[in-house]
């Protein structure tokens, strides 16, 4: 049977979609309390500092962040096949190169904090 | 065989235009956009956070903007689309066989919104919200 790498970017997709659902609402819901200038207490520099610095709340950022990533890069693929742009090959190297980018970023803001 | 097939014409850019249903299938992958958008708006703002007080007040500050805001609420409303969405169909992916009878999809997708609502709980108590 030929190899694909299809198992990897679906399970990446699947579980950042699941995670998305469960998470992305209220994660955008605090962010839009922020943005109404009613920032939570958690959401202040020092106690998000704070958060960031230990390794579960790492763990939290790196979760979230990559897999919405991934979810959103696959997902995106497809999308834009839907829409039109017949360049799979092409679209699948732009949009996972971002994913990864932004795998990579995530690792580096957490390592610095 | 016709020498001259009829191929039906489709638009490649607008076919899911033409059924109610393909609407709903689009507004679904769509909320692929809003989620990485998140994500990055995510991600802008641990770098500022990685940068010191000064640095990240200004992300707060940039999302006190009209566009901010509005980003936002995009942000909230297909993120809300792409949970409930997948939360309705789930009985459909993950059917639980028990014996010879399948648990009721209500069960379920029931299931899913009460750790959905126990999550958001976690991460408002998490966030300070109250």
């Amino acid at each position: 049977m030929a190899k694909s790498n299809k198992p990897i970017f679906w399970s990446l997709f699947a579980a950042g979609g699941t995670l998305a659902a469960f998470l992305a609402p209220v994660l955008a819901l605090v962010l839009l309390l922020a943005a109404f200038g009613r920032v939570p207490s958690g959401l202040g520099y020092e106690q998000l500092h704070a958060f960031a610095a230990h390794w579960f709340g790492k763990l939290c950022f790196l979760g979230v962040i990559t897999l919405f990533l991934w979810h959103a890069a696959h997902r995106l693929r497809v999308t834009l096949h839907d829409f039109g742009l017949r360049q799979d090959a092409k679209v699948a190297v732009v949009v996972y190169l971002v994913a990864a980018a932004g795998t990579v970023l995530t690792v580096l803001y957490l390592v610095r904090i | 065989m016709s020498r001259n097939p009829y191929v039906r014409p489709v638009s490649k850019t607008g076919w899911w235009l033409k059924q109610p249903r393909y609407m709903r299938y689009m507004s679904r992958e769509v909320t692929c956009i809003f989620i990485g958008a998140l994500a990055m708006l995510m991600l802008w703002g641990l770098k500022r956070l990685s940068e010191g007080p000064a640095a990240y007040e200004t992300f707060l500050a940039s999302l006190r903007s009209p566009p901010g805001v509005l980003m936002l609420l995009l942000i909230l409303a297909f993120s809300v689309h792409n949970a409930t969405s997948w939360f309705n169909v789930t009985p459909k992916a993950m059917p639980v066989q028990i014996g010879e009878e399948f648990l009721a999809g209500k069960y379920i997708v029931g299931a899913h919104y009460a750790v959905w609502l126990l999550a958001s709980l976690v991460v408002l108590l998490m966030a300070g919200v109250f």
